[in-house]
């Protein structure tokens, strides 16, 4: 029933937002077509300023699965994902998340070349990228731009919630599509 | 610290395939991996676009406004030290909207506007305030309505259901919102 339920959300979820909004749009009279193409313009430009940061990183990612190094490292690394039966592919991922959104991205980009995007490894990848963030970008940003020193418990509360964030993940895709 | 990691990939990869007889496998990663990469960001370039075009219309139509004024009773329940009224609580749901809208461009320049408001009330700068604490526990734990660049990504390498991690994507940020929200409350004495 729930599960039903989630998974009717997720058909939905896309086709629905959109309806709501270009619906919504029209009735505040706004030009839904020219404001829509200048948001893909802005789209486009995000998509090729981040192409060199993926085109680095999911090479530098190949290079490292190809030499068998990445295998080694996720055997080393295994037994940490074991306490939360996380497969050990997506390990490295959580590593590099909280680190760098660019990094990560290419590092999902790789789980879902290599082992498949509705594979397991692939969902759960895919869920925490969704649903983290570049946790020490946004506080250097952040803090940075008033000039706070003194960060106090926020980096704490930030790891955190990314190892929650990642358990959840974790818990979430094995509950709702158990392999 | 991406530069070191790049840097150990890159090093560790070569000398490790190297030195277990992967080169021709290592060469093939250079060559192949490249191309890969630039197929990749054209293949994500069609949904990101759109999507962007999509968020370009509800910020126009105003939505992001309305979701900050519905998520205003939130607001006030997290950030109890901040005046009502006071700019920085509208500038901290604004940015909150904008990160569940997943106007990525917006949510960060909101986001600083109100890391600005918050230092006007601050009596000690250069130390954070609870309520800057707050508002980067949940700004760092993500709020996401629709990962539109996941999305983009699992359709690019050719997944059959794109759009099915919406659901476990939901679950997860819940739980790391809430557990950001309660260690927040938590270690804010901890840490004066």
């Amino acid at each position: 029933m729930l599960w039903n339920l989630l998974s009717a959300f997720s058909n939905w979820a896309l086709p629905l937002l959109v309806l709501l909004i270009v619906t919504a749009a029209a009735v505040k009279r706004v030009n839904v077509y020219s404001a829509f193409v200048k948001g893909a313009k802005e789209g486009l430009e995000t998509v090729f300023r981040i192409a060199p940061y993926l085109l680095a990183m999911l090479v530098a990612i190949r290079v490292f699965q190809s030499s068998g190094a990445m295998d080694l490292l996720t055997q080393i690394i295994a037994p940490v994902g074991n306490l939360v039966s996380a497969p050990r592919q997506v390990l490295p991922l959580a590593i590099v998340r909280p680190l760098s959104g660019s990094g990560s991205l290419g590092m999902l980009a790789g789980i879902l070349q290599e082992h498949g995007p509705d594979s397991q490894a692939g969902l759960i990848a895919s869920t925490v990228q969704g649903s983290t963030e570049t946790t020490f970008y946004i506080l250097t940003v952040y803090f940075g731009a008033v000039s706070i020193s003194r960060a106090r418990h926020a980096p704490l509360v930030g790891l955190l919630a990314d190892v929650a964030g990642f358990i959840a993940a974790v818990l979430a895709v094995n509950w709702l599509w158990p392999q | 610290m991406i530069n070191y990691i790049w840097l150990i990939l890159l090093i560790g990869g070569i000398v490790y395939g190297g030195l277990t007889g992967q080169i021709t496998g290592v060469t093939d990663a250079i060559l192949q991996g490249s191309q890969s990469a630039i197929e990749l960001v054209l293949g994500l370039a069609g949904v990101i676009a759109f999507w962007s075009g999509i968020m370009r219309v509800a910020a126009q139509a105003g939505l992001t406004q309305a979701l900050a004024r519905a998520l205003s009773p939130i607001g006030r329940l997290l950030f109890p030290s901040l005046p009502a009224n006071h700019p920085a609580l509208g500038a901290i749901l604004l940015s909150m909207a904008a990160n569940l809208l997943g106007v990525g461009n917006a949510a960060t320049p909101l986001g600083i506007k109100a890391m600005e408001e918050m230092q006007k009330l601050n009596k000690t700068p250069g130390v954070a305030t609870d309520a800057m604490c707050t508002f980067l526990a949940l700004t760092t734990s993500s709020l996401t309505l629709v990962p539109a660049t996941v999305i983009a990504l699992r359709q690019a390498a050719g997944s059959s259901q794109p759009t099915v991690i919406i659901s476990s994507t939901i679950f997860a940020t819940l739980v790391s919102t809430l557990v950001a929200a309660a260690t927040d409350r938590w270690l804010r004495c901890y840490y004066r």
